[in-house]
C-alpha cells in the first residue's frame, strides 16, 4: 500500500502528543491544512492529550477529560489522524515514512515530534512484573490496576518533579510510599539545597519516605518473577512490590538516527533556529526529541508550543526563530508550591542571592540578583504567590529592593509589588508568550473589559494559568488608568458589591429592602424604588439569612413579595407567551409510581404539556396563574411539595441507581441524594445551585458538571465544586476525598454558606471560583482548613436554613391572603388572560403564538359597560 | 366572564380609576395594590391594563402586554427608579418602561400606551 504525493503537496507528522497537536493548530491558523495534506503517525492508542496535567488521572479526571485534541478540528482541517499507527522507518532519498501497518507515505515536509521516552536505569531486575515508568495514559491504567490488585508498598525512583507526582499518585492509591533520588535533594533540577530541605520536610508531614543520596542498585525479584524490593547504593534494601521509574527522559530520536539524521552527544536531534534538522531541510523536529541550538533539549510544553509555531511559520515562509527558552516552571506539587525561574541556580558570574528561609513552615525563598542590581532568577518552595511578577521582572531591575520580594508580609516588608510596575516588554503568559504590552493593547485598543475577553482577544492565561492572577491585576489597572471607572457596585442603586450588601444586612440584621437603601444606598437612591437588579439580589441575600437575622422567610410575605422577579412572586416559572410551568420537587430523582400517576392525572385534567427535565424532575407547562394554587392543592395534598425551579436557589440533586441496584456501585447514591437535596431545599442562593451524586467513578450522575457533585469512592465519597454545563461547561474541582456522609455535609455546608457570602449577583459557583482570589486553593483553605475561622458560623447558618425550611407552596395555598395574588386581573379574578392559549402537537399542547401578535384583540363576547 | 361590580362613591374605602374617553372606571380597592408591584385589570373593551403604586402612594397605569413578546405581562414586572423616574422592566426579556410616559428606556422607537389614573 502505498499513497504517492500527488498535486497537494504533503506534510507527515510523527508523533501526535501535545507538541504536534499544537504544531497542527498552527498550521490550521496558517491556512496550511487548506493547502497541504497533512497526515499524522501516532503511537499511542488516543490521539494527543494533555500530559503535564497526567497525574489528574489519579484524582478524577478522565483520559477524555485530560484529551487536548477536538476531533472536530481534525476533520474540519481533513487532517488524516492515524492512531496506534507509529512511524517505523524513514526513507530520506524517496521522501517517503513508513507506518507500522505497512502505509507507505510520502511527504514534501516531514515533522518529527517523537516526544520522549522515560530513563530506566540498567539494574538488575528492571524488567520484572510490578515495574513501571510513568508517562503516557496507558502506564497509569497499568499502575492503577496493579497498584488495586497486587501491592501495598510503592517505590519510585526518581525524586524530580515526575516522581513526586508518582509518589504521590501511588499514595492516593492507598500504598505505602517511597521515594529514592540520587542526588542529595529533591526536584534537584529545579531547587538547590534550601529549597530542597523546606520542600523535604513538607513531604514527609505528607507521610512520604523520602531516601536522598541514594542510587538504587537492584531490583530485587521473587521466584514468581514479580518485584519484592529494592536494594540501594548504601547497601540497606527495602522492601516493595511495586516500582516506578521516574529517573528523567530522553530524547527519543532513534527513528532519526536510523536515517541518518544529525542527533546530539547526548541524545536529541540537532535542528536550526527554524527547528529544521541540520541535515535535511525536507525534515522539522520540534519538542522534547529536539536539540536546539543552544544546545539543549527542552522538556518543557511551553518551548515545545514555541518550536512548533516556529515549524508551522517556516513552512509557511514566515520568519521567526527558536533560539532558547525560559525554564520557569511553577507547580504544585502533592499541595506545595514549588517555582523556579531565571538562573535558580545562579551560574551566572559574580551574582548574589537573597535568600528567605523558615523550614518549620516549610518556606523557600530565593532571588538571584546580578552585580547592577538586574533579577536573574529565583526558587520558591511553598509559597509561590509572587512567581507571576517576580518571573516577568526576570532581566530587569525591579523598582524595589529584592529583600521585600521574598519577605512575608508582616516581616519589614512593606511594599507589595504589583504588576503595574512591569515593563510593556515583560512576559506575564510564558505559556502563549504575550507580554504586559500585548494585554494592555488588549484594554485600550480592543477595548476589552473583563479578564475572559482579555484571555480570548490575546490568549494569555489560556495554557497553564498561573498568570490568570496577574491578569486580572492588570486588566483592572489599565481600565483604571483609561479613565474607565471601575464601579464594582452591585446596581445604580448600590455601590457595594453583592458581598459587602450581605455583610451589611448580617452584621446589622437589615430585614427590609427599603432600610439598606435609603441607609446604604447610593445617594440619589435613597428614598426611590430601587430597580429590579438589586430588588432580588437583596431579597435574596435576606432570605439566605432569614433565621439568623430575624426575617420572616416566606418569599411571599410582607415587602419580601414585592422584591421578587416573577418567577419568585408567583412561584413558578414565567413562560414566553405569559403562562407558568411547574416543577414538583422529586429529590434525588426518586418518584413511587403511585405520585407518578398523581402527576400524570394532574396534568391530564389541566391540560399541561409534560416534559422530563435534565435534573430527573417533570415539568408540567401552560398553567395560567389562576390555576397555580388549584394545581399545587392536588400536589400538595399527594404529597409533593415547590421544586424552586423557580428560584435562585437548589434546583436538584440527581442521582444514578447507586449500589443498591447496579453492580458497579460502591455507595447508595440515591440516598446520598435523596438527604442532600431534602437538606438545601429552599436555600436561596445568589443563582441557581445544582448537585448530583454518583454511587462509583462511572459518574453515571454527571456529578462534575455541578456546581456541588459528589462521586462514590470505596472509602466515603469525594466531594467535587465548580462544576457547571450549559454554555460555559467547566468541569467540577476536587475539594476532598473519600469523606463520610457527616464530613461530607459539613464541607458541603461550608462550601454553600461560604459561596452565598461571597459571590455577586448571578455569579455561578464555577465563576465565583475563577473570580475569587486565590480560587480553589483559598475556598478549600477556607472551608476545609478553617483558615478564616469562620467554619462554625458558616454551619451554624445552614443549620439555622434547615431547621426554618417549609414549603413555600403548602404554606400558600393554606392561607387566603396569598392566595389572592393568583388572579389573572383584579377586576375580574376568574377570567383567563385572553392571549394565553394553546395549539395542538404531538398529542399535547404548546402556546398559540399568533394569538400573541394579535394580542389586543376585543374578546367575543366581551362584557359591556 | 365576570367583571366586579363598579363601587364608585359607594364605599369609603378609595378605589383606582382609569379615565377611559371620558369616564372614570372604576378597576378595585387602593388596597389592592403593592408598592413595587403591579396588578392587571380587564377592560371591558378587553384591553388589558398594568396598574402600579410607588413607595409614595403615586399611582400609574400602561398597557399590560409587553410590546417585544405581544404577552401579557408588564404587571409581573418589577419596578424601578431610574433618574428619578418610575419604571416597570417586563418580567421576559427585562426591557424597561417608563410608566408615565410609556417609552421604552432601552429601545427609542417602542412604547406602550398609558393612562390616566386616579384614587378616588
Amino acid at each position: 500500500m502505498t499513497a504517492t504525493p500527488g498535486a497537494t503537496p504533503t506534510i507527515v507528522l510523527v508523533g501526535h502528543g501535545m507538541v504536534g497537536q499544537r504544531f497542527l493548530e498552527a498550521l490550521a491558523e496558517r491556512g496550511l491544512t487548506a493547502t497541504h495534506r497533512v497526515v499524522v503517525l501516532c503511537e499511542e492508542p488516543r490521539p494527543a492529550y494533555d500530559r503535564v496535567a497526567l497525574t489528574s488521572y489519579f484524582s478524577g479526571r478522565t483520559p477524555e477529560e485530560l484529551s487536548l485534541t477536538d476531533m472536530e478540528f481534525i476533520r474540519e482541517h481533513g487532517i488524516e489522524l492515524r492512531l496506534g499507527d507509529p512511524a517505523e522507518s524513514i526513507d530520506r532519498a524517496a521522501r517517503e515514512v513508513t507506518a507500522r501497518s505497512g502505509l507507505v507515505v510520502g511527504y514534501d515536509t516531514l515533522v518529527l515530534a517523537t516526544g520522549s521516552f522515560p530513563f530506566v536505569p540498567p539494574v538488575p531486575g528492571k524488567d520484572a512484573e510490578g515495574c513501571f515508568v510513568y508517562r503516557t495514559i496507558e502506564d497509569l491504567l497499568a499502575i492503577e490496576e496493579f497498584a488495586r490488585s497486587r501491592a501495598t508498598t510503592g517505590a519510585v525512583v526518581g525524586g524530580g518533579l515526575l516522581g513526586l507526582e508518582a509518589a504521590g499518585a501511588l499514595k492516593g492509591l492507598g500504598l505505602t510510599s517511597h521515594i529514592v533520588e540520587f542526588a542529595p535533594r529533591l526536584m534537584p533540577v529545579q531547587v538547590d539545597e534550601g529549597g530542597g530541605a523546606a520542600l523535604l520536610r513538607t513531604i514527609e508531614n505528607m507521610g512520604l519516605a523520602v531516601h536522598t543520596g541514594v542510587g538504587t542498585q537492584e531490583i530485587l525479584v521473587g521466584d514468581d518473577g514479580a518485584v519484592t524490593g529494592m536494594k540501594l547504593s548504601d547497601g540497606s534494601e527495602l522492601a516493595a512490590d511495586l516500582v516506578v521509574f521516574s529517573a528523567g527522559v530522553r530524547p527519543r530520536d532513534q527513528l532519526a538516527r536510523d536515517c541518518g539524521l544529525t542527533v546530539g552527544e547526548r541524545g536529541g536531534i540537532t535542528v536550526d533556529e527554524q527547528c529544521r534538522t541540520v541535515a535535511d531541510p525536507h525534515v522539522f523536529a520540534i519538542g522534547e526529541c529536539a536539540l536546539a541550538t543552544d544546545g539543549r533539549v527542552y522538556g518543557l510544553v511551553a518551548p515545545g508550543y514555541e518550536q512548533a509555531e516556529t515549524a508551522a511559520a517556516t513552512i509557511a515562509e514566515d520568519e521567526r526563530a527558536f533560539t532558547g527558552a525560559d525554564l520557569s516552571t511553577k507547580l504544585k506539587l502533592l499541595g506545595v508550591d514549588v517555582a523556579s525561574f531565571g538562573d535558580a541556580h545562579g551560574t551566572t558570574e559574580d551574582c548574589l542571592d537573597v535568600v528567605y528561609s523558615d523550614s518549620r513552615a516549610g518556606l523557600y525563598k530565593k532571588l538571584v540578583i546580578g552585580r547592577d542590581g538586574t533579577l536573574l532568577g529565583g526558587i520558591l518552595v511553598g509559597d509561590a504567590e509572587a512567581y507571576g511578577t517576580l518571573r516577568a521582572f526576570t532581566g530587569s531591575v525591579p523598582p524595589v529592593s529584592p529583600e521585600s520580594l521574598v519577605l512575608p508580609a508582616g516581616a519589614g516588608a512593606p511594599v507589595q509589588l504589583g504588576p503595574s510596575a512591569l515593563p510593556d516588554e515583560a512576559v506575564v503568559c510564558s505559556c502563549h508568550n504575550v507580554t504586559k504590552g500585548t494585554i494592555r493593547g488588549a484594554v485600550t485598543e480592543h477595548s476589552c473589559t473583563t479578564v475572559p475577553e482579555v484571555k480570548k482577544c490575546t490568549k494569555a492565561g489560556t495554557g497553564c494559568g498561573s498568570c490568570v492572577k496577574v491578569l486580572g491585576q492588570l486588566v483592572t489597572a489599565e481600565l483604571e488608568a483609561s479613565g474607565v471607572e471601575v464601579d464594582k457596585g452591585l446596581c445604580g442603586c448600590f455601590g457595594q458589591t453583592r458581598e459587602e450588601l450581605y455583610e451589611i444586612v448580617l452584621a446589622l440584621r437589615i430585614t427590609s429592602y427599603r432600610t439598606l437603601l435609603d441607609r446604604y444606598g447610593r445617594e440619589d437612591a435613597r428614598g426611590g424604588d430601587g430597580c429590579e437588579v438589586c430588588k432580588p439580589a437583596v431579597g435574596s441575600i435576606i432570605a439566605s439569612l432569614a433565621p439568623t437575622i430575624g426575617a420572616e422567610g416566606y418569599v411571599l410575605d410582607g415587602e419580601q413579595a414585592a422584591l421578587q422577579d416573577t418567577n419568585d412572586h408567583f412561584l413558578a416559572n414565567l413562560q414566553k407567551n405569559g403562562s407558568y410551568s411547574i416543577v414538583p420537587r422529586i429529590p434525588g430523582g426518586e418518584i413511587t409510581p403511585e405520585k407518578l400517576i398523581v402527576i400524570g392525572e394532574v396534568a391530564r385534567d389541566f391540560g399541561l404539556y409534560t416534559k422530563i427535565t435534565g435534573g430527573q424532575r417533570i415539568d408540567l407547562f401552560g398553567a395560567r396563574v389562576e390555576q397555580l394554587p388549584l394545581i399545587w392543592a392536588r400536589l400538595v395534598d399527594a404529597g409533593f411539595e415547590s421544586g424552586h425551579a423557580y428560584g435562585k436557589s437548589l434546583r436538584t440533586v440527581k442521582s444514578c441507581v447507586g449500589q443498591t441496584w447496579c453492580r458497579y456501585g460502591v455507595q447508595d447514591s440515591v440516598r446520598m441524594a435523596i438527604d442532600l437535596e431534602l437538606r438545601y431545599r429552599g436555600l436561596r442562593s445568589p443563582h441557581k445551585l445544582k448537585s448530583a451524586v454518583s454511587g462509583c467513578a462511572r459518574e453515571c450522575a454527571e456529578a462534575q458538571s455541578k456546581d456541588f457533585g459528589i462521586i462514590a469512592t470505596s472509602n466515603g465519597w469525594n466531594l467535587y465544586v465548580g462544576g457547571n454545563g450549559g454554555a460555559t461547561p467547566r468541569h467540577a474541582d476536587l475539594l476532598a476525598q473519600d469523606l463520610g456522609d457527616a464530613e461530607l455535609v459539613r464541607l458541603i455546608d461550608r462550601f454553600l454558606m461560604f459561596y452565598i457570602r461571597t459571590a455577586d449577583r448571578l455569579e455561578r459557583t464555577s465563576t465565583w471560583l475563577e473570580r475569587i482570589p486565590g480560587g480553589l486553593d483559598h475556598v478549600r483553605e477556607v472551608v476545609v482548613e478553617d483558615s478564616l475561622g469562620i467554619c462554625e458560623e458558616l454551619e451554624s447558618l445552614m443549620t439555622a436554613h434547615v431547621a426554618n425550611y417549609r414549603d413555600e407552596w403548602a404554606e400558600t395555598i393554606n392561607d387566603p391572603e396569598k392566595l389572592s395574588r393568583f388572579v389573572s386581573f383584579v377586576n375580574a379574578p376568574d377570567t383567563p388572560d385572553p392571549v394565553v392559549g394553546f395549539v395542538a402537537e404531538r398529542d399535547q399542547i404548546k402556546p398559540d403564538l399568533p394569538l400573541l401578535t394579535i394580542g389586543t384583540r376585543p374578546l367575543e363576547g366581551s362584557a359591556q359597560r | 366572564m365576570t367583571l366586579a361590580p363598579e363601587t364608585t362613591g359607594t364605599t369609603t374605602a378609595p378605589s383606582v380609576q382609569l379615565l377611559l374617553e371620558n369616564d372614570w372606571f372604576t378597576v378595585c380597592d387602593l388596597t389592592l395594590l403593592t408598592p413595587g408591584r403591579g396588578v392587571a385589570a380587564l377592560l371591558p373593551d378587553g384591553r388589558q391594563v398594568a396598574l402600579f403604586t410607588d413607595r409614595a402612594g403615586r399611582t400609574y397605569a400602561i398597557d399590560n402586554r409587553d410590546p417585544f413578546t405581544g404577552a401579557a405581562v408588564l404587571s409581573r414586572g418589577l419596578t424601578g427608579t431610574h433618574r428619578g423616574r418610575p419604571y416597570v422592566a417586563s418580567p421576559l426579556l427585562k426591557q424597561r418602561f417608563d410608566l408615565e410616559s410609556g417609552r421604552c428606556l432601552d429601545d427609542e422607537e417602542v412604547r406602550v400606551a398609558t393612562y390616566e389614573v386616579r384614587a378616588a
